[in-house]
């Protein structure tokens, strides 16, 4: 038996994954739960965010709030370019085959991967944590950085403004009403245009936030890209797709099952959480806290 | 032949059939009528298998075949056609009712035959007789609407059937198409010598082909029988009839 | 006039004979083709017959590679064996994999598949003693080719290549010969009730198709072709890595497939051609390829979504048209 501190370490750093998770993948779940599309670029757009966010910091320097106005800047600027996507290519394919979608935002992830890479080359790159959230403490033995504590507080609180935003605004009730019946939205009299272009530049603005967050605990590198969508993919999948708490609960668990899959059984922690995605696939295809599709 | 016995199904708590118990004796031209939304396709897809029922039994030739899925219910001699007209839009006429041959008459696992050599004569004179031979080349999903319905009534009648269930053959036809599909039924029922069960709005066409009717509303049997009686009955004319002066 | 011309013996025919060109690089790639040819030929059973996006399907190309890999390389297996033992691998792997993706129905589909690759690719990547793990398995040797030099004592027209040519000879020739049999699988009923499914699986129903069933025997034929392919890749490639079962290797043979024409039976193997070719010709100039590639991808979607089969017969329905009317 490990001794208790240690695997309350794993838990915390577990807990701090998931919560990065469940930022990036409520933006992907988002997406699908209006616009029904598995965003492929999701990942690119978590990437861009933390390059964006790595070169803001290289101009506005370290200075005190510098990164606080870089990441602002970098999420912001990923929705934007969320926001060019889907009206001049993306809205061309609603009503497509989904391949066709599916595909789309597969080149999507080859462009801008390249993109990425003649801006930034393949050397890693990495952010200093802010002046502020730079030291730890110690929590039952275990040392816990701010900036950790910090994203593990930040987390559920854009969580509780996302779902406030959700059940009590006119723009979030169409969201809700788009991700449960599509057909009757027109004739709530929606800009279904619109909502479709808010919804597009607000799942990429909280892929390109978490990217720009990550930035000070893991080095930026290419190919974070394609690993993070996996990893999102199963978080939403698990949680149940287009379902806002089900992306909380998928994040949850993907992290708890990974840290401490490699508490125990490390060589295949990788293995467990494919095997739980398609364990949850089979027998709750529309996942733990999702509605079937009709 | 085919025989209801007290089906029930509901959605989210909303009761689309209520204990519906209808029979269908073998050589007969039955209908079921009532007011849109009265369950007269969830009570089509009762039988045939694309819903479970909550409860209740369907048999069919004096077995029970409540629930068992529609490719099954198929081989047993059980066609329909859809309300919302259901063809394979890209393969052309002549393919859609030789792919309902080659499946019916056992060939479907076969992986090594070429295709193009089966069920041509089967396939030909059947479209001659749904009166599509002319457009045997076309590929069906640019036919028209009424030339759809009839490919759907070729595909169903490839199966060789026993008893054929038409949800709306005449949905969104024009008068003078929903006469001539409606001849077609008739003779190729005669010609067959087929049970029919089929849902109609249009009244005129149920009460010249049909020999017995039924009268669903929401979800139960208000009237059954032949359409004398259901046209003299009191509470059709209020419930059916009377909605339709109100429209 | 050109429908008379039989196109697939010709290209067998001048597949042949590239190696009489004496360079070893266009062996190399035609080589290359050949297997992803097959490769994609095996999930447009799926994606353009059946109309079931698998977005695993490198899964199947990565155990066929292992498979003949480990056999030949740990077992020392002959390739006679080891080859279809490959086959026969992944298509106990696709019963079991397919048993439930089949239950599932698009989008679910897709990420079921993809969730199934994933786990094979985890497995490869951290199963050292079998698989080598992250280092894949380096020196998969090739089938053992001495016969021939005893052979072209008699047939003196077989002797005088080299090792690798000797096996795009014989890569050739399978990958032919599975040709054959898609090509038949595709025209016969069974492949027409696959295309009812995929026009309309609850018409399909209603015709008697047992559409779960129908998917699954699709499903667990494309597996084992990915399977076949993937076994001649290793020994092609010279060694087997887990990437080969990552899941942007099976978006890659999905493009392959979409850039050739789904739903034709050579549209994939020709665009197995285009991609490979161009691919040869821009990594010359320029390191960005997944840049190109995308955007091939994008234009292709928004302006030939028929993709080059799909295109040309447009393309000569059109032109027809012209002659008819003239």
């Amino acid at each position: 038996m490990p001794d208790p501190s240690f695997i309350f370490a794993q838990s915390l750093s577990g807990l701090t994954a998931a919560m990065y998770l469940f930022l990036i993948a409520s933006g992907l779940s988002l997406i699908f739960g209006v616009l029904r599309v598995l965003n492929f670029a999701h990942g690119s757009f978590y990437m861009l965010g933390a390059y964006g966010a790595y070169q803001l910091v290289q101009w506005l320097g370290t200075g005190h709030g510098r990164f606080w106005w870089a990441t602002l800047g970098a999420a912001l600027g990923v929705a934007i370019l969320g926001g060019l996507v889907e009206r001049l290519l993306f809205r061309y394919l609603y009503g497509k085959e989904e391949l066709y979608q599916l595909l789309f935002t597969y080149a999507l992830v080859l462009i801008l991967s390249d993109v990425a890479k003649i801006f930034w080359g393949t050397q890693q790159k990495s952010v200093s944590r802010p002046p502020g959230l730079t030291g730890s403490f110690s929590l039952f033995g275990t040392t816990v950085p701010y900036y950790n504590l910090f994203i593990l507080l930040l987390s559920p609180a854009i969580a509780l403004g996302f779902w406030f935003v959700l059940r009590r605004t006119r723009a979030g009730r169409f969201i809700r009403a788009a991700a449960l019946d599509r057909e009757t939205l027109g004739a709530l009299g929606v800009n279904v245009d619109r909502l479709y272009l808010g919804v597009f530049m607000l799942g990429s603005f909280l892929g390109g936030l978490g990217g720009a967050l990550v930035t000070p605990v893991k080095s930026i590198v290419p190919g974070m890209d394609t690993e993070m969508i996996v990893e999102a993919f199963i978080v939403v999948v698990i949680g149940g797709l287009g379902s806002f708490w089900g992306t909380f609960l998928g994040a949850l668990i993907y992290g708890q099952v990974l840290s401490f899959g490699i508490l125990f059984v490390p060589r295949f922690s990788i293995f467990s959480v494919f095997a739980l995605m398609a364990a949850v696939l089979i027998i709750r295809p529309w996942g733990l806290l999702g509605k079937p599709l009709k | 032949m085919l025989e209801v016995r007290d089906l029930r199904r509901s959605f989210d708590g909303f009761m689309a059939v209520a204990g519906v118990s209808l029979t269908v004796p073998q050589g007969s031209i039955s209908a079921i009528i009532g007011p849109n939304g009265a369950g007269k396709t969830t009570l089509f897809n009762l039988i045939t298998g694309h819903l479970k029922p909550d409860s209740g039994q369907v048999m069919f030739k004096g077995r029970e075949v409540t629930g068992i899925p529609p490719h099954d219910l198929c081989r047993l001699g059980m066609g329909r056609s859809f309300q919302r007209t259901n063809i394979f839009p890209k393969l052309t006429v002549f393919q859609n009712v030789q792919a309902a041959f080659l499946c019916h008459r056992g060939r479907g696992w076969n992986l090594f035959a070429p295709v193009e050599r089966l069920y041509l004569e089967e396939t030909e004179a059947l479209l001659d007789s749904v009166g599509l031979l002319a457009k045997a080349g076309e590929v069906s999903g640019f036919l028209s609407h009424g030339n759809q319905k009839q490919l759907e009534l070729g595909i169903a009648l490839a199966l060789e059937p026993e008893i054929l269930l038409l949800d709306e053959p005449t949905a969104g036809m024009s008068g003078a198409e929903t006469r001539e599909t409606i001849q077609l039924i008739e003779r190729l029922a005669r010609e067959r010598s087929l049970t029919l069960l089929f849902t109609e709005h249009d009244m005129e066409v149920v009460f010249s082909i049909a020999q017995r009717i039924t009268v669903l509303h929401q979800g139960r049997v208000i009237a059954d029988g032949e359409p004398a009686e259901v046209r003299r009955h009191p509470d059709v004319r209020r419930v059916y009839l009377g909605e339709k002066h109100d429209r | 006039m050109l429908r008379r011309v039989p196109w697939p013996l010709l290209v067998f025919a001048a597949a042949l004979f590239v190696p009489a060109l004496g360079s070893r690089f266009y062996t190399f790639v035609a080589n290359d083709i050949v297997i992803w040819a097959l490769f994609a030929t095996s999930l447009n059973l799926l994606v353009g017959y059946t109309g079931l996006v698998s977005f695993g399907h490198a899964a199947y190309f990565g155990i066929g590679a292992y498979t003949t890999g480990i056999l030949m390389k740990k077992a020392g297996l002959a390739f006679l064996l080891a080859f279809p033992a490959a086959g026969l691998v992944t298509a106990t792997f696709a019963l079991v994999f397919g048993f439930f993706c089949v239950r599932l129905t698009r989008i679910y589909f897709a990420m079921l598949t993809l969730a199934f690759a994933q786990i094979v690719w985890a497995i490869c990547f951290k199963w050292n003693e079998v698989t080598g793990g992250e280092q894949g398995m380096p020196e998969i040797p090739y089938p053992d080719f001495d016969w021939v030099e005893r052979v072209s004592g008699i047939l003196p027209f077989l002797g005088g290549y080299r090792t690798s040519e000797y096996f795009y000879f014989v890569t050739v020739v399978l990958v032919a010969a599975c040709f054959w049999i898609l090509r038949r699988i595709v025209g016969s009923p069974f492949g027409r009730m696959l295309t009812t499914i995929r026009e309309n699986p609850e018409r399909a129903e209603f015709i008697g198709v047992n559409v779960r069933r129908y998917e699954l025997a699709a499903f667990v034929l494309a597996g084992t072709f990915a399977g076949l392919a993937g076994g001649l890749f290793g020994i092609f490639n010279r060694g087997v890595f887990p990437d080969f079962a990552y899941w942007t290797k099976s978006a890659e043979v999905l493009i392959m497939t979409l850039l050739g024409g789904m739903g034709t039976f050579f549209g994939p193997g020709v665009g197995a051609v285009a991609l490979i070719l161009l691919n040869q010709q821009i990594v010359s100039y320029t390191e960005y390829w997944p840049l190109i590639l995308g955007t091939i991808l994008v234009v292709l979607l928004f302006a030939f979504p028929g993709g080059i089969a799909g295109t040309a017969q447009g393309f000569a329905r059109w032109i027809g048209r012209r002659l008819g009317r003239a």
